[in-house]
């Protein structure tokens, strides 16, 4: 938001265009190339899974903690799933201290969908005494490290903290229930990942880094299921896009959605 | 939810659209307003500068910016809604925002700010596209120069057959819900969302049956701004003679 940032990406946004239209990238990757990803997991032990992953200099850590709790009312017989995501100072500074902003709220409400609309988590295995007791599944995200493209190391890291989860076994005894010291594994019946791109001028390309996102006009995620349908989409800022790119854009997105999910695959 | 002849809940065809009005200019201190109903939503829009923008450190010295605010009343909604803004009000402010924004002008009015302020008074499903839609309306209302009016719509899939403008009913229900904003003679889209499941040749022929729900709309809007000026226009006259 400051204002030197203002100023300078309009001569660094001709350095980048100038590139693209000889279909080059200013960190040299294909228009269609994702930066390396590495995906760590259960890296912080009291968490009941967690993962750290980094896409090029982007990097983001999610946890996930299983809570005893109440169900919502319109859904008695289910768990709950609750996403929550920081961009916190400390990963660049053009992020502020303070409540979570629009941008904020936006990342986890897209990761939140996403797994919803997949059915990732299986939220009915996760009742215990239905209508009365269920886990509440709260997956926490930090971006670590801002180099772009936060929503698909996001995405990343909440679907491989959540598929290598494990939570406590629990057993009802008449009125109560026993937390047991042996583990199960989290319920997760689908791996979706995103796929997001920026539109820079007239060309589209995909994991933007930071340099790329100051210079983007619009910005859209497609997120992916195991069967490779679409389960969220997600357009953003000022530019816009033609039904043509789109469409493309989609199928891209499925194309490379395969690479991604393979990876969180082998985790386990 | 779809019934053996082919009919909706709401006893519309899938490609049909909820009786759709706009009445523009209907808030006597903003610069611009709207009411549109669709179905049973009631949402209305106020429009306000370019105005002067505070605190000033946020005015852009090249063009001017946009706030938008979408709220929903708390009677709006079955259950009473707590006032205070929720996580789902506030990315909708922003995406309605970004829908808006390519539309407008904006480097015509340097260092101001245009705000645009939608309260749901009833919610029926729908409330983004239809707020985009009354929005637009409103923007044009306060004579801010715009490429084209943004007209919305959402698409749903609804026991695995495509529908036009969900209602509430099949939006909770239904398989799948895409959101879709486009500048109409710009062939732009401004917004696209989606949740649910689709196949890559379900969002396409979504998107196409969106279109049609677009084109339809902006009809609306373009008559709904007509019929004010035209009706300003003979009371002027009247008045003259």
């Amino acid at each position: 938001m400051s204002k030197p940032e203002e100023i300078i990406p309009k001569l660094k946004k001709d350095t980048i265009m100038s590139l693209l239209s000889k279909g080059r990238r200013i960190d040299n990757r294909a228009l269609n190339e994702f930066r390396q990803l590495k995906v760590e997991v259960n890296v912080v032990e009291r968490a009941d899974g967690s993962a750290l992953v980094s896409l090029g200099n982007t990097m983001v850590i999610a946890g996930v903690k299983a809570v005893l709790g109440s169900p919502y009312p319109d859904s008695p017989n289910e768990g709950a799933q609750i996403v929550n995501a920081e961009l916190i100072p400390l990963a660049s500074p053009v992020f502020e201290p303070g409540p979570p902003g629009e941008e904020d709220v936006e990342l986890s409400r897209v990761v939140d969908r996403t797994l919803r609309s997949a059915k990732a988590i299986d939220l009915k295995e996760l009742a215990i005494v239905p209508g009365r007791r269920v886990w509440h599944i709260y997956i926490d995200i930090y971006a670590l490290n801002h180099d772009g493209n936060l929503i698909d190391a996001s995405m990343l890291a909440a679907i491989a903290a959540a598929y290598t989860a494990k939570i406590p076994e629990v057993e009802v005894r008449g009125n109560g229930i026993k937390i047991k010291d042996e583990k199960v594994n989290l319920p997760v019946k689908d791996i979706p990942v995103t796929v997001t791109f920026a539109k820079i001028g007239n060309e589209i390309v995909v994991d933007p880094c930071y340099e790329e996102e100051l210079v983007m006009d619009s910005r859209i995620t497609f997120g992916i299921d195991s069967k490779g349908n679409i389960c969220s989409i997600q357009k953003g800022l000022r530019g816009t896009f033609t039904i043509k790119e789109v469409i493309e854009a989609a199928s891209l997105a499925r194309e490379l959605s395969e690479e991604l999910r393979e990876i969180i695959v082998k985790l386990k | 939810m779809i019934l053996e002849d082919g009919r909706r809940v709401d006893g519309r065809r899938p490609d049909e659209l909820r009786p759709t009005t706009i009445e523009v200019g209907i808030l006597k201190n903003a610069d611009g307003s709207a009411l549109i109903r669709q179905g049973k939503n009631k949402i209305i829009v106020a429009v306000y500068g370019p105005r002067e923008l505070h605190p000033r450190h946020l005015a852009l010295p090249d063009r001017a910016i946009i706030r938008c605010r979408y709220h929903m009343v708390p009677f709006s909604v079955p259950e009473r809604k707590s006032p205070a803004p929720t996580r789902r009000e506030i990315e909708l402010s922003k995406v309605i925002r970004e829908a808006l924004e390519p539309a407008v002008i904006l480097s015509s009015f340097p260092r101001t700010t245009i705000d645009v302020f939608i309260e749901v008074l009833q919610a029926d499903g729908g409330t983004r596209t239809a707020s985009i839609t009354a929005a637009s309306v409103a923007l044009a209302d306060a004579g801010i120069p715009m490429r084209d009016l943004v007209t919305a719509v959402a698409v749903g899939k609804v026991d695995g057959t495509l529908v036009l403008d969900l209602n509430h009913v099949e939006d909770q229900y239904g398989d799948g819900d895409m959101p879709v904003a486009m500048m109409p003679s710009l062939g732009q889209i401004t917004l696209l969302q989606a949740d649910g499941n689709f196949t890559l040749e379900e969002f396409k022929r979504g998107l196409e049956l969106a279109m049609q729900g677009i084109r339809r709309l902006y009809e609306i809007q373009k008559r709904a701004l007509k019929e004010k000026y035209s009706s300003l226009a003979l009371e002027l006259r009247k008045g003259r003679s």
